[in-house]
Order: C-alpha cells, then structure tokens, then sequence
C-alpha cells in the first residue's frame, strides 16, 4: 500500500494526504469550533478568494500565465448568482410600491419597465448554476483562443487582462438599469426559498465553501499530478521545446485558463452567497490585483500555499485594518514587496526550505517523489 | 441574542476603543455628577445586549479612511468626533460617556458590509454614524436591518429608500433639488438646462428628479443636454464643447469626487464665465472647494442645506469648536455638518426614549427636534427617519466659501418617494 | 443647418473639438512618454506609475505655496520652477526605487508589477500620511488658467497650449535621447543584449538606473502639467494607469512612433466619440475597441523586430 503511495505517478503522495488532511481539519474542525460566527462568515469569504487563487496556482504558478483579470471572473460567477437571488428576492409582493412591481429595485429607479431579456433565464436555478461557471468559461475560452494562438504572453497577456477588468467595472457600472451600476445587486434574502441570511444558513454556507474548495483542489492537484501537469510546467519552464515535441502549447493554455475561470466563478458564486451582494467593486483592478497576491504570498507553486496565503493575508487585512487602520496600506505594501524580494515562493518555499525537512523524516520518507515542483525562476521563462 | 450582561466590557486590550473627548474631560468632571447613570439602571435602558455599561455606551463610526472616498469622508468623520466629544463634555448620554470604535470601509463596499458586522455583532454598538457614499449604504442596510442596529447616515442622496434602522440626516434628492430650480427659473430666468453628472445611481436619480420638474412643472423650461461620466473621469473638454453649442442658461452639474476638481478646472480654461454662464451644483461643497480652487468656481452656485458661512449663532460656536479641534484652516461641508447633527440625534432620542434599544430608538425618533444644529432648527420627520430641512443656496467665492443668496421661508418635508418624480 | 444648429456655430466647434482632440492626444502622450521608457525600454512593469505623477503634482504644490509664502511677486513663474523640481524629484525618487526594488528583478518582470504594486499602496499612504487624504489645491499663475480667444466663438484654453507644448519637448528630447545620443545607443543595447551589452564595457547598472529615473521624472513632469487639468490627491494616481498602460501597450513597446500614434488614434477616438454619445459609454467603446485589436494585432500597432 506504501508503496504504490509513494509512487510518484499517483496523484497524491503520502505527504499531500497528511497536508490535505491538516488544511481539512483546520477548516472544517478548528475554524467552526474556535471562531465566533461573525469571524466565521469572514473566513468564509475568505475562502471564496480561495478558489481564485487555487485557479492562479494553476494558471501562474505551473504554466506561467499571469492574469491579472481573474476579478473578472469572480465578478461574473457572482454575479450570476446574484442575478439569480435579486429576481427570487424581487416578488411582485415584496416591491409592490416600485412603479414596475416584480422586477428588481434598481431597475425600476431606473426606468426599465420589463425584466431585460438577458436577466429571464436566471428565475431558474438550474440556469445560474450552470451559467456561474459557464459564462466565465466562455469568456476565458474567447479570450484565450485570440490569445495563446497568437502567442501572446507574459507581460502583454497581463496587462490586457487587466484592461477587460477595466472594461468590465466601467460596462457595469454605465449600464445600471441592467446591473446596478456601483451600488451593485444588493439586498439578496434568500437562494430557493431558503434565507440565507441568518447564523445558521452563514454557518452552512461557510461549510459549503470549505467542502467545495477542498474538492476543487483535489481536483487541481490529480490535473497537476497527471501528465497534463507536466507538461503545464514543461511549457512554463520552456515553451519552445514543448511546442517542437508536437504538441499545442494553445490549446494547454487556453484549458488551463478556462480551468482557472472556472474556480474563479464558482468563488464569486459563493461569495455572493456569503456577503449577501455582489457589486463591480470585486471586478476591477484592484481586487484582481490582490488576488494574485494572495496566491503569491503563499507560494504560486503550491494550492496548499496558495490556501493558506489567500487566509492568512485577509486575516491580516482585517485585523490591520481594525487595530491600526492608518498603518495597514503600509503593512500589504511591505508585505508584497517582501515576498517578491525574499521570498520569491512564498509560504509555501518557506515551509519547503524550513519545515519539509522535519516533516520528512517524521513520515520516515527519505526521497522527494519525482513529481515535486519546484520553481525554479518562475518568471523568467515566461516572458519568452 | 442569547447573551445580555449588561456590563460588557471591550473583549480585547488591543482594539482600538478611542475614549473621545479626553481633552474635555476635565470639564465634564467639574460639572455636577448629576448622578443620571444612577437615575437610570443599565438593565433597564439596555435590555437587547447592547455594549451599555453603567457609565459608557459604545458607539461605531464606519468611514473611509483609506482609498478614493477618504477625501470625502474625513469631514464626517471629524464632525462625529467632535459632536460625540462635545455630548461626553456636557455629561454624556443618560449619564454614560461614549465610547467610540472607529471602522475603516476602505472605500470598498463588501468592506463597509463586513466592518458593519463587526461593529454590531461583535462590539454591539448602541449605534453607528457612518458611510458616505450611496453604494456603501446599500450595502451595510441589509446587515443593519438583520442584525437589528442603527446608522445615522450624513449624506445627500437620490432618497428611494427608507428604513427602520437607518436615520438620514443629510436631504434626499428633492430637498435638494426642487427649490433650487425654482429659484434659478425665476430669479435668473432660466429656461434651458445642461444636467451632466457621475455615472452612478446619486446623479442620475438626482437629474432625472431635475428633468421631471423641468419639463413638468416649470414652464417653457426643457433640458438641452444630459451627460455622465465615469467616476474618476478627468477629461471634460468634449462635454464642454458640447455645451457651449446648445448654450444652456445653466448648467446643472452633480459631478463628483475628484472629477469635480478637472471638471471646474477645465470649464474655466475653456473661457466659460460662471460670472456670465448660471451654473448651479448640487455637489460642491466647501470641501470640495478646497481641491477645485476657489477662483476657478466662483461665481457658481450650490445648493445645498448648509455653509460654513451661514450666521446664526449656533453656526458660529460650531465652526469655532471644530476649527479648535481640527485646526484653523479646516472647511465645513454640508455633509460635514448633516454628519455632526448624527451623535446629537441620536442622544436626544435615547432620552426621549428612555433608554438605548434600538426598537425603542427607531420608534422614538419621529418628531425629535434639536434646535442647536448649526444649520438651525431640525427635526426628524414623524415617521419616513429623514429630516426637515431648508433649501439655501450659496453663491461661490473666491476664497472658498459661499454667500446665502436664498433660503426657502420654510422647513421642506422630506419626501424619499416622491409621486411624479419616479 | 444640421442637428438645429447654423454652420457658424457648427465650424466653430469643429475647430474646438479638433483642439480638445489635441489636447487630449497631449495628456495622453504625456502620461505614457515615461511608461514608454520604462516599460517599452526595460520591460519593467511599473504600477507606481501613476503615484509618481502624483508625486510630482505635489511637488508642484509644495512649490506654489513656497512661492505664495516667499515670493509672490515671481508667482507668474512658478508652475516652470515646479515642473522641473517635479521632475527632479519624481526622478531621483525613481533611481531610490531602481536601486532599491527593480534591479533585483530583471529576470522577472511579472514579480516587478507585484512590487511596484505593493510600492504605489506605499506611496499612497505616505501622501495620505504627509497632505491629508483631502485633496489638495494647487494655485496657479491666474494666466495660465485662461482661454484665448480666436474668434467671438471659438476659445482655446491657454492650460491646453501649455500641456502641448510641453509634451511636444519632451517627445522631442525622449527622441533626441533615446535615438540620437550615444547614452540612448547604451541603453538600447542594454535592452537588446544585456549580457553583451556588458562585455563591451557598458555599464548596464547605471544606464538601468538612469533610464528608470527619467521615465519616473516624466511621469513627474506629467503629474505637474496635470495640477491644471486634474485632481491632485493620495489616490488620484490609479485613475491614470489603465489609460497609460494600454496607451503604451497598444502602440507597441518598445517603439517611440507607435507610443505616439496610439496616444493620437485613442484620443482622437475618444473625443469624437464623446461629443457624440455619452461619457461612460464612449469610454467603454474606445476600450472595447483597443482589446478587440490587441486580439487581431497582440504586438501592437507598431512592432519592433527584435530577436528575444
């Protein structure tokens, strides 16, 4: 059994079942029982930024493609959701005193007197579920075929990314009689009949989120593990060589992209489920920005690094914020510029140089599986 | 809310719990302990866990003190700082001083809902004066009304809204707006308008109200031009050009932040006079003054319920106090001002009411008048929680403030939904 | 008689908005000149971008008051003092910052824009820190904030001429600089070919850091021509980014003509466009637009050929 364990070609190691199973007992265990439910909600949201910065260990980390637009997509998943919660939230009976009763609040201030035809699907469930990580897929899919096919990287792919997150906030908030403009959809009350907004629904929430996180980076790790994942890295690491070996660098790209859509949509659903509205805030360059980030301090080579830095940074954010609100912009200043000049790896290098070690021999396991990625000047092979 | 001791104490040494009014302690202890705090036991004025003691009560203020809308928001701030100091000096409220836990929104909305939380659930403030701008309102409401606090809000606002747990202390969009047009048609004979504003719901509510009225009920008026830009947006020399062709008797502009400032700068480059061209803002305020200039806005007028300017003596006490406080060359706002009315509101209305809960507040505060407002008298609308107020309209100065060139006779009722302005 | 309005009065603004075209081409030139450096020479990504034309509409600022309290009779003078302090500040302020931060980083210049973000949220709050998180007013010379009048209909903001002109000169000296001086061949070579450029004998070190410090000195300069048009506060830095990047971006690193026919295509696209629709939306429009061509044409529009 140990040994098929320790084959490198299985998707998890004896090692990432012992770093799974802690990530899985803090989140679901400690975290419930240590926190009260208003800290509890808090890492709830947090985690939703999870699922972006599992999306970008992917994306960044193993393939080297930077995005700086990944708000883009949590912005549409949420707002997928949230199309759906503002129209289950808008009964005739509930906005009877509107002009138009039975069509969302910031319509009717806005003079729309029918539901646009874009927001009719989304009375279904079974629509927005779908659509949550659909739509940024597609989007993804669009973006990456003008994209990768072209062969367009590295620092041009970033800053173009970070351009539809321009175009998205200000498409958003332009068109307010469809989307709410700046204020965002607010005032969601209930998914299904079920309110959400009460302790319990928060906590079964918060549950929801960690279950489904958890799963996505099983999934994550059995796609880096799996000889996608390798080539990923190969492409990373030199793109060329890959390309000569016949295969279509593209099309690894654009899946690996869409992937990260997806997770990233899915985090925008829950986070709208969470916080109880969504709005272009969570769209633009700063929260995209940010989200990387997160995914940089933990290490943008490891999910579990990425998991623990996505929490850890927000911890961080709102207790600076709280105790020193003055000093808490210099405090995330230092701190990216610090994992970017000492620690290029993050957390994750940290834990890899320091603690690993230790870990290792503890578990009595004396080699590294070959799978293990290690960055190795991550950035410089990816503007090639 | 399971728990209720009545003499919850901060759980933690770390967190910023600000006694305000240290510098006025002094005073507060020479008066006569009028022995209030024995006159009312804490279980009796507090019976919904709120953080109440025997001799403090805590309160939040949740603003931006950090991204694009701390510019706006530190005057608000300041003006809740000094009027809570102020109340702490004379002998608190039902003899407790307030106790202050400061938030920052960060100017970003999922921030302001989160902070507001915070100050409820966590630190169970009896009552919290905060947010600014519409969006973050919107937001922290739902919070407010599930988790049962009470938010006294400062700013002018496109109205459509009204809430138990929120007082509004600044004017919805009618109070604004509707005397100001009728003014500028009648004493300026104005029959043409140019609106341009923000791309958000505060302006385009606002000029939609102004375009009703317009083309509603002043007559032979029309409106030549509607126009908005993004919030930040810096180039206005298009739009300019656009209206010096349908050469409005006046513009109308509800343009905020700092594209206010490239805004005015750039209507006076472009050799527009607002000595000869009426331009009448409902989004400038002394505050905002300080970063346009004054000499490239004078000569425009604002409408607003407040200026520094204004001569009456409660005015004067407290444009003296807050330049003691904040120094000798700070600016009052109109939003400055609705903010300080806040803290004040909200103790008259505890003692109205007779104690701290938040039902007994929302029900009490119909009716609540404080005659010391630096803008004059005011009073809480019997039961939509807006305020009476008077319309004033300022003419700007060069040195950045305004003079009163009219004020309505009377106290306008507040009127979030308006029938034939929707 | 088109849209009601008499030909006279249709010419007029023609000409007016043909200017505010113009104007609008020099903004944008102006903010993406010191980008087009940075970015198009070094391929340094430089977020701070934006706080470093604030640091210099400060500086211009600071300098207005120093002038109003020392020496308000050269008052008339003082915006040309300011602009170049704003430069020499934004400049050195930017070799601190090559020294400190970039030079580790050649090797990776996505790890660049996570530091130089992590610089502008300190920068930001060192401004906020220093003036207040209010905005600041900068006084200028009253000349300056005047319009000549061409004709009884059209007038031409003096502002406008002023930021033409400037940005006119410095286009000229970039060029002069980069494409003509025997310090622009070093620092093309460094571009090219570090490792070779070294051997040769230049060194690279010092031509990195003169080169990020006259790309921030720009942006300063920038900054200060931009007290007469814009806002000066801790956060007004950001609302410039977005337009200089996809500015530099959409030209085409590397190439000074491409920069400038970007800067003039986007500008003019967007002034029209805003005298036709409304502000936002012309704005989405212009934006969709560039994306949708860095999707045709991803190098931009104009490419330099060089072998990587």
């Amino acid at each position: 059994m140990s040994k098929i364990v320790m084959n490198s070609n299985a998707f998890m190691t004896r090692k990432d079942v012992v770093c799974f199973g802690v990530l899985a007992v803090l989140l679901l265990a400690v975290f419930p029982t240590v926190l009260d439910p208003f800290r509890l909600n808090l890492f709830g949201k947090y985690i939703t930024y999870g699922f972006v910065a599992l999306g970008l260990v992917l994306c960044w980390g193993d393939t080297g493609i930077l995005s700086l637009g990944q708000g883009v997509f949590f912005g549409l998943g949420g707002y997928c959701m949230a199309m759906y919660l503002k129209l289950e939230a808008s009964t005739v009976e509930a906005t009877k005193i509107q002009s138009t009763p039975g069509i969302p609040d910031f319509m009717d201030w806005n003079q729309l007197t029918e539901l646009p035809y874009i927001w009719k699907p989304f009375h279904h469930l079974g629509f927005a579920i779908v659509a949550i990580p659909l739509v940024p897929v597609v989007l993804a899919l669009v973006i990456g075929f003008a994209m990768f096919k072209r062969r367009v990287g590295g620092t041009y792919f970033a800053i173009i990314t970070q351009a539809l997150a321009s175009i998205l906030t200000i498409l958003i908030i332009g068109q307010q009689g469809y989307t709410g403009g700046v204020n965002g959809i607010t005032d969601l009350r209930t998914l299904d009949g079920w309110d959400i907004r009460t302790d319990g629904a928060k906590l079964i929430l918060y549950f929801g989120s960690a279950i489904l996180l958890l799963a996505s980076m099983v999934l994550a790790q059995f796609i880096r593990r799996s000889k996608l994942g390798r080539i990923l890295v190969a492409m990373r690491d030199k793109e060329d060589r890959v390309r000569f070996s016949g295969y279509d660098v593209a099309s690894f790209k654009i899946f690996v992209f869409c992937f990260a859509a997806a997770l990233a949509g899915i985090g925008g659903a829950m986070f709208t489920l969470q916080v109880g509205f969504m709005s272009p805030s969570l769209v633009g360059i700063v929260p995209s920005i940010e989200m990387v980030i997160y995914c940089a301090v933990g290490g943008r080579t490891s999910i579990f690094g990425a998991i623990y830095g996505t929490l850890l940074v927000n911890y961080a954010r709102t207790t600076f914020s709280e105790d020193l609100p003055q000093v808490w912009l210099f405090a995330m200043g230092a701190l990216f510029i610090a994992v970017v000049m000492v620690f290029p790896d993050g957390l994750a290098g940290i834990y890899r140089r320091y603690v690993d070690p230790h870990v290792e021999r503890l578990l009595g396991v004396t080699r590294k599986p070959a799978g293990q990625i290690t960055t190795s000047d991550t950035a410089s092979a990816v503007v090639e | 809310m399971p728990e209720a001791p009545s003499d919850r104490t901060p759980s933690s040494p770390f967190r910023r719990h600000l006694l305000m009014g240290m510098a006025a302690l002094p005073a507060a202890t020479l008066l006569p302990r009028l022995a209030r705090a024995a006159e009312k036991p804490t279980a009796e004025v507090n019976t919904t866990g709120l953080a109440v003691t025997d001799d403090t009560v805590t309160c939040g203020i949740l603003h931006s003190l950090s991204g694009t809308m701390a510019l706006s928001e530190t005057g608000a701030t300041e003006a809740e700082k000094l009027a809570i100091s102020q109340i702490n000096a004379s002998g608190g409220v039902l003899g407790r001083q307030i106790k202050v836990v400061q938030e920052d929104g960060a100017s970003d909305w999922p921030t302001f809902a989160e902070k507001a939380r915070k100050l409820l659930a966590s630190d169970h403030c009896a009552a919290v004066f905060g947010c600014w701008t519409s969006a973050s309102r919107k937001a922290v409401l739902p919070v407010f009304e599930q988790l049962n606090g009470m938010l006294y809000y400062p700013t002018f606002y496109e109205g459509l809204e009204q809430s138990k747990n929120v007082i509004y202390t600044g004017q919805e969009a009618t109070q604004q707006i509707l005397a100001g047009l009728n003014w500028v048609n009648k004493e300026k004979g104005a029959k043409t308008f140019y609106l341009i504003g923000s791309d958000y719901i505060w302006p385009r509510t606002s000029n939609k109200i102004a375009r009703k009225h317009i083309e509603g009920h002043l007559t032979g008026c029309k409106v030549v031009g509607e126009d908005y830009f993004p919030l930040g947006s810096t180039q206005f020399n298009s739009v300019i050009n656009k209206i010096k062709l349908t050469k409005p008797d006046v513009i109308y502009a509800d343009v905020v932040g700092g594209s206010n400032v490239a805004f005015y700068k750039q209507l006076k480059a472009a050799g527009i006079d607002l000595k000869k061209q009426t331009l009448m803002t409902i989004s400038v305020t002394e505050d905002e003054i300080v970063g346009i200039g004054g000499e490239n806005i004078a000569g425009a007028y604002a409408c607003m319920k407040y200026f520094q300017s204004l001569d009456n003596p409660n005015n004067v006490a407290f444009v003296a106090a807050f330049k003691k406080m904040f120094g000798e060359k700070s600016v009052i706002g109109d939003v400055t001002q609705a903010a300080y009315l806040g803290p004040w509101l909200w103790k008259l209305t505890v003692e109205k009411a007779g104690g701290f809960d938040v039902d007994k507040i929302a029900a009490a505060s119909g009716g609540v008048v404080f005659d010391k407002a630096p803008e004059g008298y005011v009073r809480i609308h019997n039961t939509n929680h807006h305020l009476w107020s008077r319309t004033r309209i300022g003419l700007a100065q060069a040195d950045g403030q305004f003079k009163v060139v009219y004020e309505t006779p009377d106290l306008i009722e507040p009127n979030p939904f308006p029938a034939g302005y929707q | 008689m088109l849209f009601g309005y008499s030909l006279g009065d249709l010419g007029s603004i023609m000409a007016m908005q043909g200017f505010a075209g113009l104007i609008l081409f020099s903004v944008f030139l102006l903010m993406a000149l010191g980008l087009a450096i940075i970015f198009g020479q070094m391929g340094v990504i430089n977020m701070a971008h934006g706080e470093f034309m604030i640091l210099g509409a400060y500086v211009t600022y600071l300098n207005s008051q120093a002038f109003t309290a020392w020496m308000p009779s050269m008052f008339a003078a003082s915006f040309a003092v300011g602009i170049v302090f704003a430069f020499f500040a934004a400049g050195l302020a930017g070799m601190f910052v090559e020294w400190a931060l970039i030079r580790h980083l050649y090797k990776r210049p996505l790890d660049t824009l996570l530091a130089t973000w992590g610089l502008s949220l300190i920068m930001q709050q060192i401004f906020r820190s220093i003036f207040g998180a209010r905005e600041v007013g900068v006084e200028l010379p009253g000349w300056m904030m005047g319009s000549v009048s061409a004709s009884a209909s059209i007038d031409i903001p003096i502002n406008g001429i002023i930021v033409m002109v400037l940005t006119l000169m410095i286009t000229i000296a970039v060029y002069l600089l980069i494409f003509r001086s025997n310090w622009g061949k070093q620092v093309r070579a460094v571009v090219q070919n570090r490792g070779m450029a070294s051997a040769v004998g230049i060194d690279t070190g010092r031509v990195d850091r003169y080169t990020f410090g006259i790309g921030c000195g720009i942006a300063g300069v920038a900054g200060s021509a931009f007290t007469m048009i814009g806002s000066t506060s801790p956060t007004a830095g950001q609302l410039y980014i977005v337009d200089t990047f996809l500015v530099v971006v959409f030209g085409g690193a590397g190439s000074l003509g491409g920069t400038i026919a970007s800067a003039f295509t986007i500008s003019q696209a967007r002034s029209t466009l805003e005298f036709f629709l409304s502000g936002s939306m012309a704005q989405v429009v212009v934006l969709l637009a560039v994306v949708g061509i860095l999707m045709l044409r991803p190098q931009g529009l104009f490419v330099l050929k060089v072998r990587r």
